[in-house]
């Protein structure tokens, strides 16, 4: 199996969905709300890079 | 109304030395790329994109590009939300970020519409019941792919470029948001 198959997502099946009540979502955009979630956190979180020319 | 200096600065306030800064600038890198690689697309056409392995790339670049676009443009939204960034005469370029989002999302909701295969013919038929329960499915109609593709490929660009544009110009005049806990001075205005 080459480096491309293992990439590779499946995209000829159905999508995989969660429902909780009224509110139904597939798992690709829960995956994207998580990232956006992460980056929002780490942004806050993590220090920026101190310029050397500048103090 | 904007000299130089202040349109193209060479400093920054010290606050400004945060990742959380750097989104508004990462959305605006994404929206080069979406632009170069629409511009690309509309000159080739559909049946360049669909078939051939370039046009693969450049469609996928498109499509990704778009991605990125939301998801820097979320995070800056949340970021700019939290520090309540409308403070200091900023109302507008408040303002101007948020209808140009909401015009985004239209941009690229009418993408979808228009990527000539069975997936848009899907988007468009739910789509046309979703606006039409909501009422405003007598303005266009989602299922006419030459009204889409001009919204998507001259109206809503022109809409959107014209808002960031002006989003940028605010930005500058009125110079980058400081965080809640920081003074405000009179060179940050």
């Amino acid at each position: 199996m080459s480096v491309h198959q293992l990439l590779a997502v499946g995209l000829d099946g159905p999508a995989h969905y969660f429902t909780w009540g009224p509110i139904q979502i597939s798992l690709a955009n829960l995956v994207v709300i998580a990232i956006i979630v992460i980056l929002f956190v780490l942004a806050i979180v993590l220090p920026f890079p101190k310029s050397k020319s500048r103090p | 109304m904007l000299p130089p200096d202040k349109l193209l600065p060479e400093t920054q306030p010290v606050y400004v030395q945060s990742w959380i800064y750097v989104f508004g600038v990462a959305t605006l890198a994404a929206l080069l790329f979406v632009i170069a690689s629409g511009l690309l697309l509309t000159l080739m056409g559909p049946a360049w994109y669909h078939v051939s392995s370039k046009g693969h790339f450049v469609n996928s670049v498109h499509l990704w590009s778009v991605e990125l676009f939301f998801v820097f443009m979320v995070v800056h939204l949340w970021g700019k939300f939290w520090m309540a960034a409308w403070r200091g005469r900023r109302a507008m370029t408040w303002i101007t970020g948020v209808v140009s989002f909401l015009t985004s999302i239209g941009t690229a909701f009418t993408g979808y519409l228009v990527q000539t295969n069975f997936d848009s013919q899907w988007i468009s038929s739910e789509a046309k019941d979703g606006l039409n329960s909501v009422g405003i499915g007598a303005w266009f109609n989602v299922t006419n792919f030459g009204q889409m593709l001009l919204f998507h490929v001259a109206l809503l660009p022109l809409v959107v470029g014209f808002l960031v544009a002006w989003h940028i110009v605010l930005v500058r005049k009125r110079g980058v948001v400081p965080p809640l806990e920081a003074q405000e001075t009179g060179a940050q205005l």
